[in-house]
């Protein structure tokens, strides 16, 4: 039971701190660095890969979307219920400009990211609450894998009658998503604190809450940081399937209200909206992510 | 000198149980170091020494004994004396600098304060140009260099040294030896001193203690009788190796240490 938690989140890979070496707790092994090539000339390497690498992306994103308008054109998928990229770039163009569509994205991605933050704030909160008491974080623990384990998004009916059909209960949904597993990713930090840092604080006369505030919290952060990208994906799935339920805004809501007047296109458009939604706010996090790291070693106190 | 530092440990013993196995790690340890002395502790690997010095520092419970500092009673007082870990410990997301500045840190010492202090003595010692790097960027030398720079600076009367110079290199350490001298001389500390070198427990200590192997005790106090200043050409005079043979001879000699503690464990398990 006690290292269930470490088993539900995987020591991040992402290394914080210019080049830092941080043990895996799993294994113990320390991250190698990979032999280096000196035959070639690293820099110009690295620049064609990545030229080739944009390209590719470019290729395989045309072929996908250039097929599939020619497939409907052709008449080889049934333009009902496929839609096509350029009829749903149309649509998109015409709700922007005529429709609700501007609203709705702000309302989803507002839901989303109020939640995402008080989630992940509150879950770290309480994953690094752990290390002050071992009996209460031993309490607590098969709460939070049940919890964690719980389909949260079933739960949805309940807090949409306990919070009513506007913007609140949304954003309880974001929250209850991403809340238990930033607990449980800062809690595996937390875990797995050099317990020889800790000595080190104490022989230096440090009290509790300064181990605390300059071994523990910086020591948790890559675990932290870790959670974000699985968040904001949890967090948005909360609040759309929140308007699913019931809502008068939203992306989700619009996507419900298409299929139910059998609008498949404005279907198609709700999805592409959301894909790109999704697409930006990860974009956000991993520049969040890569602000937090750059500043981590500026933490004190 | 300020005539503070002097310390006494009065019967310590240490009993570790764990899983209903017991391992006696000191029985009957007793040491007396008088104020500004440099006094090493030398014993076989797994004797204890480590387990002293943390019970020293306040972060171990002895089974039974007393350890006082100036008369008072300092079990469980931790940050009371200035304690260099066997393993050279620095926060790796924080630079040199700050590292080595923490002991400051927690005890209230503004952080601009703390560095003006700090950076003539990096500059002294060998860290200039290194104050913003990270731990990891170091060599090992310059790491235990800052970890020790972090201890002097923690500026407390008695400071527990495990193995400072345990990961230098011959000539490394030669001239960290000397730098630790200097400064024992200038602050006047009371140093205890942990080494596996007899070269180095004779160069630098006023009193040796040799341990007996587990459970460590007190096999033998010797009284280093080579005049300070010393210098390098010391440690070839006849009287250091007449010194080094006799420590090689109470340190190899493993009749009694060996047997009596495997004779221990038999009875604590029993
Ligand atoms: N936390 C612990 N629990 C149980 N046994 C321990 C613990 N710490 C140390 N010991 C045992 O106590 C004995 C003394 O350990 P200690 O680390 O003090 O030795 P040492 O003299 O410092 O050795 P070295 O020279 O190798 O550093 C060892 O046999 C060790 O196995
Ligand atoms: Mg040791």
């Amino acid at each position: 039971m006690t290292n269930a938690g470490e088993k539900l989140c995987p020591a991040p890979d992402t290394v914080i701190s210019k080049g830092e070496v941080r043990k895996k707790p799993e294994t113990g092994k320390a991250v190698s660095i990979p032999a280096r090539r000196i035959l070639y000339d690293e820099e110009t390497e690295k620049k064609v890969r990545r030229r080739h690498i944009r390209a590719g992306r470019l290729i395989v994103g045309a072929v996908l979307f250039g097929g599939w308008e020619l497939l409907v054109r052709a008449g080889l998928l049934d333009s009902y219920y496929w839609s096509c990229p350029s009829a749903i770039l149309k649509t998109t163009w015409q709700q922007l400009t005529t429709g609700t569509l501007w609203g709705d994205i702000l309302y989803t991605s507002g839901a989303t990211i109020l939640g995402f933050l008080t989630g992940t704030f509150f879950g770290a909160l309480l994953g690094l609450s752990f290390w002050w008491s071992k009996s209460y974080a031993g309490i607590s623990e098969p709460y939070l894998i049940i919890l964690n384990a719980l389909p949260k998004l079933a739960l949805g009916p309940v807090l949409v009658i306990l919070f009513g059909i506007g913007f609140p209960s949304k954003v309880i949904l974001a929250f209850l998503m991403t809340v238990i597993t930033t607990a449980l990713y800062a809690y595996s930090g937390v875990k797995s604190v050099d317990p020889a840092m800790e000595t080190l604080m104490y022989s230096l006369g440090a009290k509790r809450r300064q181990v605390f505030a300059k071994v523990v919290v910086p020591w948790s952060l890559p675990w932290i940081i870790s959670s974000l990208r699985v968040n904001i994906a949890l967090a948005l799935a909360g609040a759309i399937v929140g308007e699913f339920i019931a809502s008068e805004h939203g992306v989700g809501r619009m996507v419900i209200y298409a299929g139910t007047i059998l609008d498949i296109n404005l279907v198609w458009v709700g999805v592409f909206v959301l894909s790109i939604l999704s697409m930006v706010m990860y974009g956000g996090v991993v520049l969040l992510e890569k602000f937090l790291s750059k500043h981590l070693s500026n933490i004190h106190s | 000198m300020n005539g503070k530092g002097k310390v006494e440990v009065t019967d310590i013993c240490k009993t570790y149980r764990k899983d209903d196995m017991n391992v006696t790690s000191l029985s009957h340890v007793y040491l007396s170091v008088e104020e500004g002395r440099f006094v090493s502790i030398i014993g076989p690997s797994g004797c204890g020494k480590s387990t002293l010095f943390n019970i020293m520092a306040g972060l171990l419970l002895p089974t039974s004994g007393e350890v006082t500092a100036d008369g008072k009673s300092i079990i469980g007082r931790a940050g009371y004396v200035g304690y260099m870990l066997q393993k050279d410990m620095l926060l790796p997301w924080r630079t040199i600098e700050d590292n080595i500045i923490l002991g400051l840190e927690i005890r209230g010492v503004p952080k601009k304060e703390a560095l003006a202090r700090a950076l003539p003595m990096m500059e002294k010692y060998g860290l200039k140009g290194f104050e913003k790097h990270h731990p990891e960027e170091l060599s090992g030398g310059m790491r235990q260099r800052a970890a020790l720079l972090r201890t002097l600076l923690y500026d407390r009367d008695i400071i527990l040294l495990d193995e400072p110079f345990g990961a230098l290199d011959a000539q490394t350490r030669l001239s960290m030896q000397n730098w630790l001298l200097e400064i024992w001389q200038d602050f006047g500390k009371t140093v205890l001193f942990v080494t596996h070198d007899i070269d180095e427990a004779i160069y630098l200590s006023d009193d040796i203690y040799v341990f007996s192997a587990r459970p460590g005790s007190v096999r033998a106090r010797i009284t280093v009788p080579i005049p300070r200043p010393r210098t390098t050409e010391d440690m070839t005079s006849p009287k250091f190796m007449e010194l080094k043979h006799e420590l090689i001879g109470l340190l190899y000699d493993k009749n009694s240490g060996v047997q009596q503690s495997s004779r221990e464990e038999r009875r604590m398990r029993a």
